[in-house]
């Protein structure tokens, strides 16, 4: 199946959206990034060194689980409950522009899940949304503010990111 | 690290049928929910819509309430019942109640009965999901489970720990649930007590028995006081309290015997003075007030892995 970005198109991109977070947002005042586990995290983590370099400053990390928001749990008639991991956001979202980061952006039910656990934790000024790739198929009006790449996909197709950090390379892939 | 992604039952009987890779799946959950009690909005929706009755023929206190924290900390509806007050002071049956409340078609019971297997009794002829909140002298899991994970938190680990678990064990369920899963998880258990509040079958159970006080609590990482449960003997097993106190009862000086950064843990509701000492119930070593926060945390963790199950009018 196709790989459809490798290493350095991953790193890349992570790369330009520092850049355009930095021009959007007109420096990183009152920044912080919050990854959605799992993969979210180490990209958000990346983001945070490359705006460093571009700024100097230290943004502030977090990562959330949003097992617990989850809108599907009923539906696994029969299963396993989503094993849920720890959120660890170690500031307040009151007043600060939150930067929230996954890896694939499909559904979009993911994002509406992280959009209700942020909004539990404090009332941030505002939300932006970073995707490394986004596959479409929206089933919610929900749409990122950052894209690593967009990728056409078929509904039965599943994309895989793989990172250095969780999978021991970087790698985006379409499989199906 | 645990393997097991799920429950293998929908209920939680008893310590008894768990499997050391379900017991940690617990313990890994409830951390995760211990920091949901830490948030500025100390709720999630997990279990919205999803109804839970607390059915409670004895009386407690901190076990029902940690339950009801525990559901409505997940979003669940949840009705209570004590006996007082209720069908039961009418002379209705446990299985009649049980069938009743079933027509209500909840999703999980949260049951504490005085006659042991009542629990099971009710996951016999009930759809929903029951969770064991204590069945007379058999079982208490969650109260085991919170105690692991009070000592996972404190000391890291479980296997190989020395847990001395001292006082009226005969009658103890917390004793019986904490005894199973410490040996299940690779721990070192004494039992300490008078002989009369003694139970059959330690050795079967992996438990090191002892009346010596000094004996079970040498070089101990966790000691846990038991309450001497009045209500449930008719001063045949003791001759006085003050007796069991000079013999039994948990004291500082006694403590130097333990390891040095020994935890003194203890299910509540405490007896000062007959089987702990003031000093020692509200020393540096005691976690008997994390055991309680930490309830919350573990009951939460059952609750949402028992949900996954499904539907309550599913089997």
């Amino acid at each position: 199946m196709p790989v459809v970005m490798d290493g350095d198109r991953v790193s890349r991109s992570i790369t330009r959206i520092a850049h355009e977070i930095v021009e959007r947002n007109r420096g990183v005042a009152d920044l912080a990034l919050i990854g959605i586990r799992a993969r979210g995290v180490p990209i958000a983590t990346r983001i945070a060194r490359e705006l460093k370099v571009l700024t100097s400053v230290d943004v502030p990390i977090g990562a959330l689980d949003i097992t617990l928001y989850r809108d599907d749990l009923r539906r696994h008639a029969v299963g396993p409950q989503p094993v849920i991991r720890s959120t660890d956001i170690p500031f307040s979202l009151d007043d600060r522009l939150i930067l929230l980061v996954d890896d694939v952006l499909y559904t979009g039910r993911t994002i509406r899940a992280a959009l209700d656990a942020l909004i539990d934790f404090g009332r941030p000024r505002a939300i932006q949304l970073v995707a490394l790739v986004d596959r479409g198929h929206r089933e919610l009006p929900i749409r990122a503010d950052y894209v690593g790449r967009n990728i056409p996909t078929a509904r039965h197709q599943s994309v895989q990111v793989r990172l250095a950090e969780i999978d021991g390379r970087d790698e985006v892939e379409v499989e199906g | 690290m645990s393997t097991a992604t799920a429950l293998r039952s929908r209920h939680l009987l008893g310590i008894d049928g768990l499997e050391p890779d379900e017991i940690d799946l617990i313990l890994e959950t409830a951390s995760a929910m211990k920091e949901v009690g830490a948030r500025p909005i100390k709720k999630v929706p997990t279990l919205r819509g999803r109804t839970i009755i607390n059915l409670f023929f004895e009386p407690s206190t901190r076990t029902r309430m940690s339950f009801e924290l525990a559901e409505k900390r997940l979003s669940a509806d949840t009705l209570g019942m004590t006996v007082a007050g209720s069908s039961v002071s009418k002379g209705e049956t446990l299985l009649d109640t049980a069938r009743n409340l079933e027509a209500m078609s909840p999703d999980m019971i949260v049951v504490r009965h005085a006659s042991s297997g009542a629990a099971h009794q009710l996951a016999r002829i009930c759809h929903a999901s029951i969770i064991n909140a204590g069945d007379g002298m058999h079982e208490h899991p969650t109260q085991a489970l919170l105690d692991a994970f009070t000592m996972k938190e404190r000391k890291g680990r479980l296997a190989g720990l020395k847990v001395a678990i001292v006082g009226d064990l005969v009658h103890s369920r917390v004793f019986r649930s904490n005894a199973l899963l410490l040996t299940r998880m690779g721990a070192e258990v004494r039992a300490c007590g008078p002989a009369t509040l003694m139970p059959c079958g330690l050795d079967q159970l992996g438990v090191r028995a002892t009346c010596q006080m000094n004996e079970a609590i040498d070089g101990a990482d966790v000691v846990m006081m038991l309450r001497v449960q009045h209500e449930r003997m008719q001063g045949l097993f003791l001759p006085s309290l003050r007796e069991y106190f000079a013999l039994f009862g948990l004291t500082a000086e006694r403590l130097r015997h333990a390891a040095p950064d020994v935890i003194v843990m203890h299910p509540g509701p405490m007896n000062r003075g007959v089987e702990i000492d003031s000093e020692v119930a509200d020393g540096r070593w005691s976690v008997i007030l994390d055991q309680v926060a930490n309830g919350v945390a573990v009951r939460m963790a059952v609750l949402y892995l028992l949900a996954g199950e499904g539907e309550s009018s599913e089997k």
